[in-house]
Protein backbone atom coordinates (compact mmCIF):
# COMPACT_ATOMS: atom_id res chain seq x y z
CA UNK A 1 0.00 0.00 0.00
CA UNK A 2 3.04 2.23 -0.39
CA UNK A 3 2.79 5.32 -2.14
CA UNK A 4 -0.82 5.47 -1.87
CA UNK A 5 -3.02 7.63 0.56
CA UNK A 6 -3.84 5.45 2.71
CA UNK A 7 -4.09 6.15 6.86
CA UNK A 8 -4.64 3.11 8.89
CA UNK A 9 -7.15 1.20 6.36
CA UNK A 10 -8.88 4.58 5.84
CA UNK A 11 -8.38 5.93 1.97
CA UNK A 12 -8.18 9.74 1.70
CA UNK A 13 -9.57 9.73 -1.95
CA UNK A 14 -12.97 8.36 -0.23
CA UNK A 15 -15.58 10.59 0.62
CA UNK A 16 -16.01 9.30 4.03
CA UNK A 17 -12.42 10.40 4.99
CA UNK A 18 -13.63 14.02 3.62
CA UNK A 19 -15.62 15.77 1.17
CA UNK A 20 -14.61 16.44 -2.06
CA UNK A 21 -16.38 18.53 -4.31
CA UNK A 22 -14.01 18.70 -6.98
CA UNK A 23 -10.97 17.32 -8.02
CA UNK A 24 -7.14 18.33 -8.65
CA UNK A 25 -6.31 20.46 -11.43
CA UNK A 26 -3.03 17.97 -11.57
CA UNK A 27 -5.14 14.89 -11.49
CA UNK A 28 -7.42 16.50 -14.52
CA UNK A 29 -4.25 17.00 -16.48
CA UNK A 30 -5.42 21.01 -17.21
CA UNK A 31 -3.19 23.35 -18.35
CA UNK A 32 -4.12 25.44 -15.50
CA UNK A 33 -2.41 23.19 -13.17
CA UNK A 34 0.90 25.30 -14.26
CA UNK A 35 2.00 28.07 -12.37
CA UNK A 36 2.91 30.01 -15.52
CA UNK A 37 -0.45 29.58 -17.16
CA UNK A 38 -1.92 31.20 -13.93
CA UNK A 39 -0.26 34.01 -14.21
CA UNK A 40 -0.58 34.61 -18.30
CA UNK A 41 -4.87 34.48 -17.40
CA UNK A 42 -3.99 37.45 -14.91
CA UNK A 43 -1.76 39.46 -16.84
CA UNK A 44 -4.25 39.02 -19.79
CA UNK A 45 -7.05 40.99 -18.36
CA UNK A 46 -7.89 44.42 -19.69
CA UNK A 47 -8.49 46.18 -16.34
CA UNK A 48 -9.09 50.32 -15.79
CA UNK A 49 -5.66 50.66 -14.90
CA UNK A 50 -2.32 48.44 -16.24
CA UNK A 51 -2.76 46.96 -12.44
CA UNK A 52 1.12 47.02 -12.11
CA UNK A 53 1.24 46.12 -8.61
CA UNK A 54 4.60 47.47 -7.64
CA UNK A 55 3.77 50.63 -9.03
CA UNK A 56 0.66 50.84 -6.86
CA UNK A 57 3.12 49.63 -3.96
CA UNK A 58 5.42 53.09 -5.13
CA UNK A 59 2.55 54.97 -4.57
CA UNK A 60 1.87 54.40 -0.98
CA UNK A 61 5.23 54.84 -0.41
CA UNK A 62 7.08 51.51 -0.54
CA UNK A 63 9.68 52.18 -3.56
CA UNK A 64 10.82 49.28 -3.51
CA UNK A 65 8.28 46.97 -1.90
CA UNK A 66 10.34 45.38 0.81
CA UNK A 67 10.26 42.91 4.03
CA UNK A 68 10.17 44.29 7.95
CA UNK A 69 11.78 42.51 10.67
CA UNK A 70 10.71 38.71 10.26
CA UNK A 71 8.74 37.60 12.64
CA UNK A 72 6.65 34.36 11.23
CA UNK A 73 8.43 31.14 9.67
CA UNK A 74 5.86 29.63 7.83
CA UNK A 75 6.29 26.06 6.97
CA UNK A 76 4.05 23.85 3.86
CA UNK A 77 4.56 20.14 4.74
CA UNK A 78 3.03 19.60 1.22
CA UNK A 79 0.23 19.34 -0.43
CA UNK A 80 -1.84 16.00 0.31
CA UNK A 81 -5.25 16.60 2.00
CA UNK A 82 -8.15 14.56 2.58
CA UNK A 83 -10.36 17.43 0.92
CA UNK A 84 -10.83 19.13 -2.27
CA UNK A 85 -12.04 22.55 -1.69
CA UNK A 86 -13.45 24.84 -4.79
CA UNK A 87 -11.23 27.35 -3.91
CA UNK A 88 -8.14 25.64 -3.21
CA UNK A 89 -5.13 27.74 -3.68
CA UNK A 90 -2.31 24.81 -3.04
CA UNK A 91 -4.42 22.81 -5.48
CA UNK A 92 -4.28 20.11 -2.63
CA UNK A 93 -6.11 16.86 -2.87
CA UNK A 94 -5.54 13.11 -1.74
CA UNK A 95 -3.30 12.50 -5.08
CA UNK A 96 -0.40 15.37 -4.70
CA UNK A 97 2.02 13.35 -2.81
CA UNK A 98 4.39 16.34 -2.75
CA UNK A 99 5.48 16.18 1.34
CA UNK A 100 7.77 16.97 3.18
CA UNK A 101 10.54 14.71 3.91
CA UNK A 102 12.39 14.29 7.75
CA UNK A 103 15.42 15.90 6.39
CA UNK A 104 13.70 18.92 5.12
CA UNK A 105 12.28 19.22 8.75
CA UNK A 106 15.27 19.13 10.24
CA UNK A 107 16.48 21.53 8.15
CA UNK A 108 13.58 24.01 9.28
CA UNK A 109 14.33 22.72 12.81
CA UNK A 110 17.82 24.10 12.05
CA UNK A 111 17.18 27.55 10.54
CA UNK A 112 14.96 28.19 13.36
CA UNK A 113 17.66 28.36 15.52
CA UNK A 114 19.29 30.83 13.44
CA UNK A 115 16.28 33.16 12.85
CA UNK A 116 14.43 35.77 15.76
CA UNK A 117 11.08 34.66 14.41
CA UNK A 118 8.92 34.68 16.62
CA UNK A 119 5.84 31.92 15.29
CA UNK A 120 5.91 29.15 13.42
CA UNK A 121 2.65 28.84 10.92
CA UNK A 122 2.06 25.35 9.32
CA UNK A 123 0.22 25.07 6.86
CA UNK A 124 -0.07 22.15 3.51
CA UNK A 125 -2.74 20.42 2.19
CA UNK A 126 -3.89 19.12 5.49
CA UNK A 127 -0.07 19.37 7.56
CA UNK A 128 -1.23 16.79 9.80
CA UNK A 129 -1.00 14.01 7.17
CA UNK A 130 2.53 14.67 7.14
CA UNK A 131 4.13 11.92 8.88
CA UNK A 132 6.70 14.34 10.14
CA UNK A 133 4.44 16.75 11.65
CA UNK A 134 4.48 16.04 15.37
CA UNK A 135 8.60 15.64 14.97
CA UNK A 136 8.27 19.09 13.77
CA UNK A 137 6.04 20.58 16.28
CA UNK A 138 7.21 18.89 19.24
CA UNK A 139 11.32 21.12 17.58
CA UNK A 140 9.16 24.21 17.38
CA UNK A 141 7.51 23.91 20.93
CA UNK A 142 11.47 22.84 22.54
CA UNK A 143 12.85 25.97 20.89
CA UNK A 144 10.17 28.06 22.07
CA UNK A 145 8.32 29.34 19.41
CA UNK A 146 4.52 29.70 19.33
CA UNK A 147 3.05 27.25 16.82
CA UNK A 148 0.25 27.13 14.73
CA UNK A 149 -1.64 24.40 12.71
CA UNK A 150 -3.40 25.13 10.27
CA UNK A 151 -6.38 22.94 10.29
CA UNK A 152 -9.07 22.08 7.92
CA UNK A 153 -11.16 20.67 11.05
CA UNK A 154 -12.41 17.80 8.85
CA UNK A 155 -8.75 15.61 9.04
CA UNK A 156 -9.38 15.53 12.88
CA UNK A 157 -12.25 13.28 12.27
CA UNK A 158 -9.82 10.36 10.90
CA UNK A 159 -9.38 7.33 13.58
CA UNK A 160 -5.83 8.02 12.90
CA UNK A 161 -5.49 11.85 14.22
CA UNK A 162 -8.51 11.17 17.00
CA UNK A 163 -5.71 11.45 19.54
CA UNK A 164 -4.93 15.19 17.67
CA UNK A 165 -6.76 17.52 19.84
CA UNK A 166 -4.96 16.73 22.89
CA UNK A 167 -2.08 16.47 21.80
CA UNK A 168 -1.83 19.78 20.23
CA UNK A 169 -3.72 21.24 23.65
CA UNK A 170 -0.91 19.76 25.35
CA UNK A 171 2.30 22.07 23.71
CA UNK A 172 -0.01 25.23 23.60
CA UNK A 173 -0.32 25.13 19.81
CA UNK A 174 -2.77 27.76 18.41
CA UNK A 175 -5.34 25.95 15.66
CA UNK A 176 -6.21 28.19 13.11
CA UNK A 177 -9.16 26.40 11.52
CA UNK A 178 -10.83 27.00 7.71
CA UNK A 179 -14.43 27.46 8.35
CA UNK A 180 -15.91 29.71 5.56
CA UNK A 181 -19.13 30.71 7.02
CA UNK A 182 -21.09 30.19 10.08
CA UNK A 183 -23.89 28.57 8.92
CA UNK A 184 -23.77 25.34 6.69
CA UNK A 185 -25.28 26.65 3.21
CA UNK A 186 -21.72 28.32 2.50
CA UNK A 187 -19.63 26.42 4.09
CA UNK A 188 -20.98 23.41 2.28
CA UNK A 189 -20.92 25.45 -1.02
CA UNK A 190 -17.13 25.89 -0.84
CA UNK A 191 -15.70 22.56 0.77
CA UNK A 192 -18.04 19.83 -0.07
CA UNK A 193 -21.35 18.39 1.49
CA UNK A 194 -21.06 17.63 4.77
CA UNK A 195 -17.81 19.43 5.95
CA UNK A 196 -20.25 21.15 7.74
CA UNK A 197 -21.33 18.94 10.29
CA UNK A 198 -18.05 17.30 10.38
CA UNK A 199 -16.43 20.49 11.11
CA UNK A 200 -18.60 21.41 13.88
CA UNK A 201 -17.77 17.96 15.45
CA UNK A 202 -14.49 19.02 15.09
CA UNK A 203 -15.05 21.96 16.72
CA UNK A 204 -16.53 20.05 19.61
CA UNK A 205 -13.76 18.32 20.12
CA UNK A 206 -11.32 20.95 20.50
CA UNK A 207 -13.42 22.60 23.22
CA UNK A 208 -13.67 19.02 24.74
CA UNK A 209 -10.00 19.79 25.60
CA UNK A 210 -9.95 23.35 26.13
CA UNK A 211 -9.95 25.11 22.66
CA UNK A 212 -11.85 27.99 22.14
CA UNK A 213 -12.31 29.56 26.30
CA UNK A 214 -10.00 32.64 26.34
CA UNK A 215 -6.74 30.14 28.27
CA UNK A 216 -3.72 31.62 26.18
CA UNK A 217 -2.47 27.92 25.60
CA UNK A 218 -5.15 26.87 23.57
CA UNK A 219 -6.52 29.34 21.24
CA UNK A 220 -9.16 28.35 18.47
CA UNK A 221 -9.38 30.68 15.84
CA UNK A 222 -11.38 30.30 13.22
CA UNK A 223 -10.76 31.65 9.28
CA UNK A 224 -13.47 32.69 6.89
CA UNK A 225 -12.96 33.40 3.44
CA UNK A 226 -15.63 34.08 1.07
CA UNK A 227 -17.90 31.60 -0.93
CA UNK A 228 -17.70 33.50 -4.51
CA UNK A 229 -16.51 36.69 -5.99
CA UNK A 230 -16.76 38.91 -3.70
CA UNK A 231 -14.64 40.05 -0.63
CA UNK A 232 -14.03 39.33 2.93
CA UNK A 233 -16.76 40.46 5.72
CA UNK A 234 -15.28 42.89 8.40
CA UNK A 235 -13.78 40.31 11.16
CA UNK A 236 -14.65 42.85 13.98
CA UNK A 237 -18.03 43.11 13.64
CA UNK A 238 -18.63 39.46 12.29
CA UNK A 239 -16.72 37.79 14.50
CA UNK A 240 -19.47 38.20 17.48
CA UNK A 241 -22.17 37.59 14.97
CA UNK A 242 -20.04 33.75 14.53
CA UNK A 243 -19.71 33.27 18.49
CA UNK A 244 -23.37 34.33 18.72
CA UNK A 245 -24.86 31.52 16.06
CA UNK A 246 -22.23 28.48 16.85
CA UNK A 247 -22.77 28.72 20.85
CA UNK A 248 -26.70 29.28 19.98
CA UNK A 249 -26.96 26.45 17.16
CA UNK A 250 -24.36 24.10 18.56
CA UNK A 251 -23.05 25.20 21.68
CA UNK A 252 -19.64 25.68 19.98
CA UNK A 253 -17.02 28.15 21.14
CA UNK A 254 -14.09 30.10 19.40
CA UNK A 255 -11.75 32.23 20.64
CA UNK A 256 -11.35 34.70 17.38
CA UNK A 257 -12.20 35.17 14.13
CA UNK A 258 -9.64 35.78 11.17
CA UNK A 259 -11.14 37.00 7.83
CA UNK A 260 -8.99 36.25 4.17
CA UNK A 261 -10.21 36.89 0.46
CA UNK A 262 -9.82 34.70 -1.80
CA UNK A 263 -6.70 34.70 -4.72
CA UNK A 264 -7.16 34.47 -7.71
CA UNK A 265 -4.96 31.43 -8.70
CA UNK A 266 -5.12 27.59 -9.20
CA UNK A 267 -8.92 26.39 -8.29
CA UNK A 268 -10.44 29.69 -7.26
CA UNK A 269 -8.89 31.22 -10.14
CA UNK A 270 -10.63 27.97 -12.45
CA UNK A 271 -13.95 28.70 -10.68
CA UNK A 272 -13.84 32.32 -11.41
CA UNK A 273 -12.93 31.52 -15.16
CA UNK A 274 -15.86 28.85 -15.29
CA UNK A 275 -18.37 30.96 -13.99
CA UNK A 276 -17.70 34.23 -15.84
CA UNK A 277 -16.35 36.02 -12.48
CA UNK A 278 -12.59 36.76 -13.36
CA UNK A 279 -12.63 39.93 -15.29
CA UNK A 280 -15.33 41.27 -12.24
CA UNK A 281 -13.31 40.04 -9.59
CA UNK A 282 -9.75 40.75 -10.40
CA UNK A 283 -11.22 44.56 -11.18
CA UNK A 284 -13.02 44.69 -7.71
CA UNK A 285 -9.90 43.76 -6.04
CA UNK A 286 -7.92 46.11 -8.04
CA UNK A 287 -10.57 48.77 -7.31
CA UNK A 288 -10.71 48.05 -3.34
CA UNK A 289 -7.01 48.34 -3.39
CA UNK A 290 -6.34 49.90 0.01
CA UNK A 291 -2.84 52.20 0.44
CA UNK A 292 -3.59 51.36 4.69
CA UNK A 293 -3.37 47.62 4.34
CA UNK A 294 -0.55 47.34 2.57
CA UNK A 295 2.13 48.11 5.34
CA UNK A 296 0.91 44.65 7.10
CA UNK A 297 1.12 42.03 4.74
CA UNK A 298 2.13 39.08 5.37
CA UNK A 299 4.95 39.00 2.49
CA UNK A 300 6.62 41.75 4.72
CA UNK A 301 7.03 39.54 8.44
CA UNK A 302 7.08 36.01 6.84
CA UNK A 303 8.72 33.65 4.99
CA UNK A 304 7.10 30.93 3.57
CA UNK A 305 9.01 27.05 2.98
CA UNK A 306 7.61 24.62 0.50
CA UNK A 307 7.74 20.83 1.33
CA UNK A 308 11.12 20.87 -0.58
CA UNK A 309 12.71 23.25 1.09
CA UNK A 310 12.46 26.57 -0.91
CA UNK A 311 11.84 29.83 0.14
CA UNK A 312 9.17 31.70 -0.86
CA UNK A 313 8.12 35.77 0.14
CA UNK A 314 4.51 33.98 0.73
CA UNK A 315 1.98 30.81 0.15
CA UNK A 316 0.70 32.03 -2.83
CA UNK A 317 3.76 32.90 -4.58
CA UNK A 318 4.94 29.49 -3.61
CA UNK A 319 2.29 27.94 -5.18
CA UNK A 320 2.60 30.36 -8.30
CA UNK A 321 6.24 29.15 -8.20
CA UNK A 322 8.23 32.69 -7.70
CA UNK A 323 10.98 31.77 -5.79
CA UNK A 324 12.37 34.86 -3.14
CA UNK A 325 15.88 36.08 -4.45
CA UNK A 326 18.66 38.26 -2.58
CA UNK A 327 20.14 40.85 -4.24
CA UNK A 328 22.49 38.94 -5.93
CA UNK A 329 19.38 36.92 -7.55
CA UNK A 330 20.01 33.59 -6.09
CA UNK A 331 16.70 31.87 -4.83
CA UNK A 332 17.16 31.07 -0.68
CA UNK A 333 16.96 28.05 0.24
CA UNK A 334 16.11 27.02 3.98
CA UNK A 335 19.25 24.65 4.13
CA UNK A 336 21.24 28.08 4.15
CA UNK A 337 18.64 30.33 5.73
CA UNK A 338 18.42 32.78 6.81
CA UNK A 339 21.37 34.92 5.50
CA UNK A 340 22.50 38.28 6.85
CA UNK A 341 20.69 39.70 3.30
CA UNK A 342 17.96 37.43 4.12
CA UNK A 343 15.60 40.20 4.94
CA UNK A 344 17.22 42.60 2.09
CA UNK A 345 15.41 41.86 -0.86
CA UNK A 346 12.20 43.14 -3.08
CA UNK A 347 9.41 41.44 -2.65
CA UNK A 348 8.53 39.62 -6.02
CA UNK A 349 4.78 40.97 -6.86
CA UNK A 350 2.32 40.09 -9.69
CA UNK A 351 -1.87 41.14 -10.31
CA UNK A 352 -2.79 38.22 -7.65
CA UNK A 353 -0.77 40.26 -4.93
CA UNK A 354 -3.92 42.78 -5.26
CA UNK A 355 -6.38 39.75 -3.31
CA UNK A 356 -3.96 41.09 0.09
CA UNK A 357 -4.42 44.81 -0.37
CA UNK A 358 -8.51 44.97 -1.29
CA UNK A 359 -10.59 46.14 1.68
CA UNK A 360 -9.79 45.62 5.01
CA UNK A 361 -6.57 44.01 3.43
CA UNK A 362 -5.38 39.97 3.91
CA UNK A 363 -2.93 38.00 5.11
CA UNK A 364 -2.65 34.78 6.76
CA UNK A 365 -3.31 36.32 10.21
CA UNK A 366 -6.18 38.11 8.33
CA UNK A 367 -7.21 41.88 8.19
CA UNK A 368 -3.80 43.92 7.66
CA UNK A 369 -5.57 47.64 7.72
CA UNK B 1 -36.88 48.35 -21.03
CA UNK B 2 -33.64 48.43 -22.27
CA UNK B 3 -33.57 51.85 -22.43
CA UNK B 4 -35.01 53.12 -18.67
CA UNK B 5 -32.60 50.52 -17.02
CA UNK B 6 -28.76 50.28 -17.34
CA UNK B 7 -26.45 48.22 -15.56
CA UNK B 8 -23.60 50.70 -15.93
CA UNK B 9 -25.59 53.24 -14.15
CA UNK B 10 -24.92 51.56 -10.89
CA UNK B 11 -21.06 52.05 -11.46
CA UNK B 12 -21.54 55.74 -12.94
CA UNK B 13 -23.86 56.68 -10.04
CA UNK B 14 -21.02 59.68 -8.97
CA UNK B 15 -22.13 61.53 -11.98
CA UNK B 16 -25.16 62.57 -10.69
CA UNK B 17 -22.59 65.25 -9.07
CA UNK B 18 -22.85 67.00 -12.61
CA UNK B 19 -25.35 68.71 -11.81
CA UNK B 20 -24.88 69.93 -8.62
CA UNK B 21 -21.78 68.59 -7.05
CA UNK B 22 -22.41 70.34 -3.44
CA UNK B 23 -25.65 68.03 -2.99
CA UNK B 24 -24.03 65.27 -4.61
CA UNK B 25 -21.16 65.11 -2.09
CA UNK B 26 -23.73 65.98 0.74
CA UNK B 27 -25.66 62.94 -0.30
CA UNK B 28 -22.91 60.39 -1.04
CA UNK B 29 -21.63 61.65 2.43
CA UNK B 30 -24.70 60.88 4.46
CA UNK B 31 -25.52 57.66 2.75
CA UNK B 32 -21.88 56.56 3.42
CA UNK B 33 -22.34 57.28 7.18
CA UNK B 34 -25.56 55.73 7.40
CA UNK B 35 -23.77 52.16 6.61
CA UNK B 36 -20.99 52.41 9.06
CA UNK B 37 -21.42 50.36 12.07
CA UNK B 38 -23.41 51.88 14.66
CA UNK B 39 -25.90 50.78 17.10
CA UNK B 40 -26.68 48.36 14.25
CA UNK B 41 -24.10 46.26 12.36
CA UNK B 42 -23.39 47.36 9.03
CA UNK B 43 -24.09 43.51 7.85
CA UNK B 44 -27.81 44.50 9.66
CA UNK B 45 -27.88 47.85 7.67
CA UNK B 46 -27.32 45.68 4.65
CA UNK B 47 -30.09 43.08 5.28
CA UNK B 48 -32.63 46.04 5.75
CA UNK B 49 -31.26 47.96 2.53
CA UNK B 50 -32.04 44.58 1.10
CA UNK B 51 -35.42 44.49 2.12
CA UNK B 52 -36.04 47.70 1.25
CA UNK B 53 -34.60 47.39 -1.92
CA UNK B 54 -37.10 44.94 -3.19
CA UNK B 55 -40.19 46.79 -1.69
CA UNK B 56 -39.19 49.69 -3.93
CA UNK B 57 -38.07 47.30 -6.47
CA UNK B 58 -35.04 49.10 -7.37
CA UNK B 59 -32.62 46.94 -10.19
CA UNK B 60 -29.85 49.15 -9.21
CA UNK B 61 -30.07 48.36 -5.12
CA UNK B 62 -31.07 44.67 -5.17
CA UNK B 63 -27.34 44.15 -7.30
CA UNK B 64 -25.45 46.22 -4.91
CA UNK B 65 -26.79 44.86 -1.42
CA UNK B 66 -26.96 41.43 -3.11
CA UNK B 67 -22.85 41.53 -2.95
CA UNK B 68 -23.32 44.11 0.03
CA UNK B 69 -24.87 41.45 2.17
CA UNK B 70 -22.31 38.63 1.07
CA UNK B 71 -19.48 40.80 1.83
CA UNK B 72 -21.10 41.78 4.95
CA UNK B 73 -21.36 37.92 6.01
CA UNK B 74 -24.50 37.19 5.62
CA UNK B 75 -25.91 33.84 3.48
CA UNK B 76 -28.53 33.39 1.01
CA UNK B 77 -30.89 31.77 3.98
CA UNK B 78 -30.67 35.12 5.52
CA UNK B 79 -31.02 37.37 2.56
CA UNK B 80 -34.47 35.23 1.41
CA UNK B 81 -35.82 35.63 4.73
CA UNK B 82 -34.84 39.48 4.19
CA UNK B 83 -36.62 39.39 1.04
CA UNK B 84 -39.54 37.62 2.46
CA UNK B 85 -39.93 40.54 4.90
CA UNK B 86 -40.01 43.09 2.42
CA UNK B 87 -42.66 40.96 0.43
CA UNK B 88 -44.87 40.69 3.20
CA UNK B 89 -44.96 43.47 4.25
CA UNK B 90 -45.97 44.63 1.10
CA UNK B 91 -48.56 42.06 0.96
CA UNK B 92 -49.88 42.68 3.99
CA UNK B 93 -49.65 46.46 3.23
CA UNK B 94 -51.99 45.36 -0.08
CA UNK B 95 -54.07 43.37 2.53
CA UNK B 96 -54.74 45.49 5.04
CA UNK B 97 -56.48 48.24 2.87
CA UNK B 98 -58.92 45.65 2.31
CA UNK B 99 -60.72 47.14 5.53
CA UNK B 100 -61.18 50.59 3.45
CA UNK B 101 -62.72 47.86 1.31
CA UNK B 102 -64.62 45.91 3.73
CA UNK B 103 -66.08 49.57 5.41
CA UNK B 104 -67.23 50.47 2.41
CA UNK B 105 -68.87 47.68 1.31
CA UNK B 106 -70.93 47.95 4.37
CA UNK B 107 -71.78 51.20 3.70
CA UNK B 108 -72.70 50.84 0.69
CA UNK B 109 -74.11 47.23 0.94
CA UNK B 110 -77.65 45.51 2.65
Amino acid sequence: MEGLPILDGVDLRSPEAGPKPTRSLQSRGLDLSQPAAQLERLDSLALSTDADFDAYAAEAGFTPFTPAPLDIFQINVGKLCNMTCRHCHVDAGPDRTENMTLETVEQCLAALDRTTAHTVDITGGAPELNPHFRTLVDGCVARGKHVIDRCNLTVLLLPKLKDLPEYLADRGVEVVCSLPHHRARNTDAQRGDGTYEKSIEALRRLNAVGYGQGDPQRVLTLMTNPAGAFLAPDQASTELQWKRSLERHHGVTFDRLIALNNMPISRFLEWLEETGNLQGYMQKLLDAFNPGALAGVMCRNTVSVSWDGHIYDCDFNQMLDLPAVDRAGRALHVSDFPTATTQDRTIVTARHCFGCTAGAGSSCGGATA
Amino acid sequence: MSDYYKADHLARFGEISQGNPDLAKKFFAWYGATFEDGALTKREKSLIALAVSHAVQCPYCIDAYTTGCLEAGSDLEEMTEAVHVAAAIKGGAALVHGLQMLEKAEERGM
